[in-house]
């Protein structure tokens, strides 16, 4: 095995391009876990904990966030928790404090697994994701396409994530999450639900409930006509529970050491009601329904 | 592969670590240094707790060649002054005096994660202090002790101040 410490974002593409069977890291916590266990002994890894611009965000000219693959879960939920609450009540629940100050978002992308808690909200609020490589350059995927199977996605042999481009929150946002506690968790499944008020739509994420994460996309369009954006009149509940029917017959779960399909797609429903009426709660105040 | 880092103030320059190791295994196995515990190795049970550049961070996790040119403290590097003259840290002395301690192998990596909280929260409510530590497994005191071993420290770092 070879330890390849670029210092540069040129120098970790070069040396991607140089060794497309290298496995980048950063904080560790999926690539490590599988080192350990041996179950992965890739030909290299690529530490990218050295390249300085890939810990950064910033606010880019169309007034979306762009940031950076290695910026952790912890400086996520402290820096960028007011303007992405979705993701950052999704970066509250993984693993734990010593996992937190070490996993990225980046490194959620890179494994891909259908469990990755990052996702579900990326889905919801139509993010983006920045990839480059020294031949092509940059390519922006959007998170709806970038996965592509069982810890599979959209990136090529010599293209590395460099960032993730999300708009700031418009409307309320959920994320909810089952598990047998609360840190240390997998997830059973989990979802994530964005209201846009300024383009009356609705974004969804499901996790851990088909062999990627993906958006109810029948759901948001259903939930979409039929909320009161104007008045903000009670959310009906007839209209919440299609909604969760609608949000759990897009999920193709199955059994596993977890949990079942048939509890998953239950949990999916129960989990997509209760989030649409807190964020709605949230976007038609003092007229609560529960 | 050479790596060299900083540990408890002392720079050290490791040989022959093999490009798929952890920095727990360079700390126990090529440094002498044990404090940090060797369990899930899955990052699962805080008992390898270090800091890692002034964070906390599981030692399993980090690949050896991460930590080239940066600085570690272990739990050995808490306590103040030398072997005759050594002060335990308010945070360690905390956990002895609770009976915050039974089997002891879970207790390197609470006293680190403790101490870290504590130097953030030097007030923390217990719901702060379950969330700091709930990465960080015990299987013996069924925790009671150890949360009154940090409301402990807490107290005494506050009238040390």
């Amino acid at each position: 095995m070879e330890f390849l410490r670029p210092v540069s974002w040129e120098e970790a593409l070069a040396a991607k391009a140089a060794h497309p069977g290298a496995v980048p890291v950063q904080g560790g916590t999926d690539v490590m876990v599988e080192i350990n266990f041996d179950v992965r002994r890739p030909e290299a890894l690529l530490d990218l904990n050295p390249v300085r611009e890939l810990a950064e965000w910033d606010v880019a000219e169309d007034g979306r966030l762009r940031v950076g693959a290695g910026v952790t879960y912890t400086r996520l939920i402290e820096e960028l928790g007011d303007r992405l609450p979705g993701l950052a009540q999704a970066a509250r629940t993984v693993g734990s404090p010593q996992i937190r100050n070490r996993g990225t978002i980046g490194g959620n992308l890179g494994a891909a697994s259908p469990a990755g808690d990052g996702h579900p909200p990326l889905l919801a609020a139509g993010a983006e994701i920045e990839v480059e490589s020294a031949e092509r350059g940059v390519r922006m995927i959007p998170a709806a396409e970038f996965f592509t199977g069982v810890k599979r996605n959209a990136l090529r042999g010599d293209e590395l994530i460099r960032a993730f481009w999300i708009a700031p929150a418009s409307g309320p946002q959920y994320f909810s999450k089952i598990g047998t506690r609360n840190a240390m968790v997998i997830a059973v499944c989990s979802f994530a639900i964005a209201l846009h008020p300024e383009r009356r739509r609705v974004g969804t994420g499901l996790g851990s409930a088909a062999p990627t994460p993906r958006r109810a996309t029948a759901a948001e369009e259903f939930l979409a006509a039929e909320l009161d954006w104007e008045r903000r009149r009670p959310l009906d509940p007839a209209v919440a529970r299609r909604f969760g029917e609608l949000v759990s017959a897009a999920a193709s779960p199955i059994d596993d050491v977890r949990g079942t399909a048939d509890y998953r797609r239950h949990a999916l429903a129960v989990m997509a009601r209760r989030t649409l009426t807190w964020a709605w709660n949230d976007y038609a105040p003092g007229r609560k329904v529960s | 592969m050479r790596v060299r880092f900083n540990v408890n103030g002392s720079e050290e320059t490791v040989d022959d670590v093999w490009e798929g190791e952890s920095l727990l295994y360079v700390l126990r196995e090529r440094l002498g240094l044990p404090g940090a515990k060797n369990a899930c190795e899955q990052g699962e049970c805080g008992s390898c707790t270090v800091y890692l550049d002034d964070v906390p961070v599981c030692a399993c996790l980090v690949a050896a060649g991460q930590v080239q040119g940066r600085r570690v403290r272990t739990v050995e590097g808490l306590a103040e002054g030398g072997p005759g003259d050594q002060r335990l840290d308010p945070v360690q002395e905390a956990f002895v005096e609770a009976g915050a301690v039974q089997c002891g192998f879970c207790t390197p990596g609470l006293i680190v994660q403790a101490h870290d909280l504590l130097n953030r929260v030097p007030d923390p409510d217990d719901a702060e202090i379950r969330e700091a530590l709930a990465g960080n497994l015990c299987r013996c005191t069924g925790y009671e002790k150890i949360l009154d071993a940090v409301r402990l420290a807490a107290r005494r770092k506050a009238a040390s101040r």
